[in-house]
């Protein structure tokens, strides 16, 4: 699962803008295998988490209906260009994945 | 002896009382809220839900929330939503659909330099209210917009 998150994160008089893309099928457990007609295990993201300088900025707790290949955006203060930000995510099947960044 | 067993029947049925609490929701433990809210989440009415992310279904409707959302969504799989707070002290943010089968579509806490904005993306099954739900200074905020969906993104 590596590589599965695209992060920017730009500051701009103190805050800084973080955008963030993952790729993730984000099933909701709800739907059929047209085929065989079984239904398709679940598989999501429950927490994303954010830190940036050691601090968790964002901690965030998703359910199955946030939508496949999940777009997340936030702000926050106390920023400057070159500190470290690190988003990280774990599904309900005990997958993960994480990125360390800078912001620009 | 009979007085052994009767001390024993009132310990079992105290517990077994605490217990169908947490289960309903009624009682939330600092344990069970750091972790993932299963409860919240696998809630199918919109009260019952907000009660599991945010401690209760008591939310004032405010206008200093901002929701941002498309009056019509041609693709329910994808709804883009944004929500702002100018609420101060806004620590949790919660986005519900309220006709998914599951409204609860996600938390998030707020660390303490962290603004109130965020953006994201969501499926909704039908038409319905989009809810924001904003926590700040131990209460309960709301605003609703509703998102007319002309192709479900619940379910194939």
């Amino acid at each position: 699962m590596a590589k599965s998150i695209k992060l920017r994160a730009k500051a701009k008089d103190g805050v800084a803008t973080v955008k963030a893309l993952i790729s993730h099928p984000m099933e909701t457990g709800l739907r059929k295998d047209k085929k065989s007609g079984k239904p398709i295990p679940a598989e999501f993201i429950q927490e994303v988490v954010c830190e940036s300088g050691g601090k968790t900025v964002l901690n965030a707790q998703w359910g199955s209906a946030i939508s496949k290949n999940p777009f997340l955006s936030f702000k926050f203060n106390g920023a400057k260009s070159g500190d470290s930000i690190k988003i990280s995510w774990v599904d309900n099947k005990g997958n993960s994945d994480s990125i360390d960044s800078k912001i620009k | 002896m009979n007085h052994n067993r009767r001390t024993l029947l009132k310990g079992s049925l105290a517990a077994g009382a605490v217990g169908a609490a947490v289960s309903a929701g009624l009682l939330t433990p600092k344990a069970v809220m750091a972790a993932w809210a299963k409860d919240a989440f696998e809630a199918k009415e919109v009260d019952a839900a907000m009660t599991g992310a945010m401690g209760s279904a008591d939310a004032t409707a405010s206008d200093k929330i901002k929701l941002k959302a498309p009056d019509i969504a041609e693709n329910g799989a994808v709804v883009p939503i944004t929500v702002t707070s100018s609420i101060d002290g806004t620590t949790t943010m919660s986005i519900l659909v309220a006709k998914n089968n599951t409204p609860l579509t996600s938390t998030y806490e707020l660390g303490p330099n962290t603004e109130a904005y965020i953006s994201t993306r969501v499926k909704m099954g039908k038409t319905s209210d989009v809810i924001a739900v904003v926590k700040a200074g131990g209460k309960l905020y709301s605003t609703k917009k509703e998102v007319k969906v002309t192709i479900g993104g619940c379910g194939g």
